[in-house]
């Protein structure tokens, strides 16, 4: 048996083949994400997020091959806590349905396979967070390595200083860049009716040098959720389906010790992966919490200057955990379905200084 | 809303494989045709109550090195990994596959994290399972564990709830009213789960890896043993175990290569349905029925009776046996009991469930549905050692969870599904 592969190394990344199977996102809602949702469940969280992505498909909840869902425990405070949001599908008669504890980008990503199998023609996949139940900065630590760092309790803004510090020494930004990357996100967010920017300016106080608070998420308690369907049914249930012509994930090191922070080559390969550099696209959507993690993921997705970055003003705009990846896959098929996009790349992100990428490629049929 | 098909059943006499062809024929757009999955490989830690000599890493790191010795591949061999476990509160760890993607060897690589309460280990091998069929990957690595000594499973599971009943003392005080129901309805004499838990028990003294080997077993301990939640006594409930199971799955090349025979899978599915509500039959949820109806249309099984050889049954308290029983269509409604009492699900009996030793012997929880994926495997591969069904060719894993309202399955042969 040889030894598993060091800490650092990334396979050599091979295109892969293309997807044996037309699937497309057909539909997207998400909640008006807010800072607190103490007054209502997570089941009255989501029942109308659900409702309002099976209504734009012209679907009813029994109508859906497969369900899949994303979210954490640990937010909720309680074990089994998606046991009880399932009852905002509607499980009756019963149905196919599976669940991934963490962001539901991954859980379309399982769908995503689902559907390529031919054992489904449609899929619903949601995901919620109330980080509102807790101290998400706490919560998080205890994702760490249990034995040797969570003891500690450092938290997430503090491992992302780190990494936005590791990044400005390396001379690839700087804190007026960063605050120039908070003012892009809250203007495009005020624009919508979703996003909450929060605080006066991006600039702010510091929270944990060098990030400011404009540089640091809000937290943010939502819900959203996608329909997906495969070939002709997708073009019946969609005037402008947003195809997803390759979607890959990857994961890195857990040790911060052992990785360039200031790189992202999990990002990279997931990208490959999925066919993102064959062509450029003209949007991308980026799960970067923080200000300085935008920068490292242009970089490692290779986006040209021209490429509209957050138009929904991001993560930085609004946070719901374990919803925050799955609304950027949602925004970048809104868009092409919107016709502002033609090609655009959606990414999720997941763990400690963006640890596990997933980066998926949607397009629009050519008009 | 129909199915795009491309289930085992439509497959196209393809799946005998010849020279010429080649490993992965593209799949036309329209009407994909899954490729077959095998197991190659199975691993199992020795399963205990507190593995303190390793650490959540080490636990899971032994599991998916026995998998991988057993398939004769390494860790570059391995494209993914899927990775399962129950709550997240049992080790106090948020989302340890993040922590344990070193030990597992994932790095550059794409780790999924599954959580489907108690049916966790099923349904995260099924997941790994859909990647091959896809021809997403070729070999993914999947494995459950549970370190149940790292924390305190009862008290993860009693976080309180507003507005929702509590457990009830744990697991067993759910589930006790439902047996009761069941004896209720069908008449069942009270002497059925002693049986259950007696049988299992010494197959479990047959397998190495069960946690529980009671040498000085007999059916007169079982049934002096104390009451816990009437009517389930002591020795009729599961431990709590460490534990971690694993398993490759390759695609048909995979399988060519493989140094052992392969498990075939020729159907899987998962099934969901709310935890309460009002006309829900907790003693036979209709999310089971569906999920093993789907399994058997799948893998063509007419007769489950007949043509299942052996089955591994996800049976935490023992008078879940003879309810399953019912409930996956081996006996009638109100028969399951007298198909437990004949003696046929014994080891030597004509439908042996639980060989080995089930989950009342060892209950890693997120690990237990697995386990029972994997046995049924080791079954129809002849690699089930001491406690080996004879001749097994057809076998069924089967796992549930949360308040009986999560369902997974897979039934795997020893010949490759056919058209």
């Amino acid at each position: 048996m040889s030894a598993t592969p060091g800490p650092a190394e990334m396979p050599s990344p091979v295109p892969a083949a293309p997807p044996a199977r037309e699937v497309a996102v057909v539909a997207f809602a998400q909640s008006r994400h807010t800072r607190d949702t103490a007054e209502i469940s997570e089941a009255e969280l989501l029942l109308p997020v659900l409702q309002d992505a099976l209504g734009q498909a012209g679907l009813r909840a029994g109508e859906i091959d497969f369900t899949c869902s994303g979210s954490s425990d640990y937010l909720a405070g309680r074990a089994f806590s998606f046991t009880m949001a399932l009852d905002s599908v509607g499980a009756w008669p019963p149905i196919a349905e599976s669940h991934v504890e963490t962001d539901g980008a991954w859980a379309l990503y399982e769908a995503w396979v689902k559907l390529l199998t031919g054992d489904a023609g449609t899929a619903l996949v949601y995901a919620y967070g109330k980080s509102s139940s807790g101290e998400v900065r706490d919560v998080l630590s205890r994702q760490l390595d249990p034995y040797y760092v969570a003891p500690l309790w450092p938290d997430s803004v503090a491992l992302a200083a780190l990494q936005a510090q590791a990044l400005i020494d390396a001379g690839a930004t700087d804190e007026a860049a960063l605050a120039g990357v908070a003012a892009r996100s809250r203007a495009d967010a005020a624009a919508g009716p979703h996003a909450r920017p929060t605080g006066p300016v991006p600039h702010g106080p510091y929270v944990v040098r060098p990030l400011r608070t404009g540089d640091c998420p809000p937290v943010t308690d939502g819900a959203a959720a996608v329909v997906l369907a495969a070939g002709d049914t997708a073009r019946r249930l969609c005037d402008r389906p947003a195809w997803i012509r390759g979607m890959d994930h990857r994961t890195e090191a857990h040790a911060l010790g052992v990785r360039d922070l200031t790189d992202s080559p999990s990002t990279r390969l997931a990208a490959e992966r999925a066919g993102a550099f064959e062509r450029p696209v003209d949007t991308a959507e980026l799960h970067a919490p923080f200000t300085s993690q935008e920068v490292i993921l242009r970089r490692a997705l290779r986006l040209a200057d021209g490429v509209r970055i957050n138009p929904s003003g991001g993560a930085l705009a609004a946070n719901p955990m374990m919803a925050t990846g799955l609304v950027r896959i949602g925004e970048a098929a809104r868009r092409i379905r919107e016709g502002a996009s033609r090609r655009a790349l959606a990414h999720a992100t997941s763990g400690p200084c963006l640890q596990q990428n997933l980066v998926a490629v949607l397009e629009g049929d050519p008009r | 809303m129909s199915k795009a098909g491309g289930t085992s059943k439509a497959a196209p006499a393809k799946a005998t494989p010849t020279k010429a062809a080649p490993a992965d024929t593209t799949p036309t757009k329209a009407a994909p045709v899954k490729e077959p999955v095998a197991v190659v490989g199975v691993g199992q830690t020795r399963h205990v109550a507190a593995r303190r000599d390793v650490s959540i890493a080490g636990l899971v790191r032994e599991a998916a090195q026995r998998a991988l010795a057993d398939a004769e591949l390494t860790w570059r061999d391995v494209d993914a990994v899927v990775i399962g476990k129950a709550p997240d509160f049992f080790e106090g760890v948020m989302m340890p596959e993040l922590y344990l993607a070193d030990a597992l060897g994932a790095v550059g690589k794409p780790l999924l994290r599954v959580h489907t309460a108690g049916s966790v280990g099923g349904s995260t091998a099924l997941v790994a399972a859909d990647l091959v069929a896809a021809r997403v990957h070729r070999t993914v690595l999947t494995l459950a564990f549970e370190k149940q000594s790292e924390s305190n499973a009862m008290w993860g599971l009693s976080l309180p709830v507003p507005f929702q009943q509590p457990l009830l003392a744990g697991a067993g005080g759910f589930f006790a009213p439902h047996v009761r129901a069941y004896m209720r309805r069908t008449g069942a004499p009270a002497t059925v789960g002693s049986l259950v838990a007696y049988k299992d028990r010494r197959n479990a003294l047959k397998n190495p890896y069960a946690h529980l080997h009671e040498h000085d077993i007999t059916l007169e301990k079982v049934q002096a043993s104390p009451m816990l939640w009437d009517p389930v006594r002591y020795s009729e409930t599961c431990p709590s175990s460490d534990g971690a199971c694993a398993m490759v799955l390759t695609d048909r090349a995979g399988a060519r290569r493989a140094p052992r025979p392969a498990a075939w899978v020729h159907g899987g599915a998962m099934r969901s349905e709310p935890t309460l509500f009002a006309g829900k039959d907790f003693v036979s949820p209709r999310a089971g029925k569906d999920c093993a109806a789907a399994v058997y249309r799948q893998a063509g099984i007419t007769d489950p009776r007949r043509e299942i050889d052996a089955v591994e049954m996800y049976v935490p308290f023992s008078w879940y046996e003879p309810m399953w029983l019912e409930n996956l269509g081996f006996a009638a409604p109100g028969e399951g009991w007298k198909l437990t009492e004949s003696g046929a699900t014994e080891l030597d009996g004509d439908l042996p469930v639980n060989p080995s030793g089930g989950v009342l012997s060892a209950n890693p929880i997120g690990a237990s549905g697995m386990i029972r994926f994997a046995e049924a495997a080791l079954q129809v591969r002849g690699q089930a050692g001491e406690h080996q069904v004879p001749g097994a060719r057809r076998a069924l894993g089967h796992a549930y969870g949360g308040g009986s309202q999560f369902f997974s399955m897979w039934l795997v042969g020893s010949e490759p599904p056919t058209a």
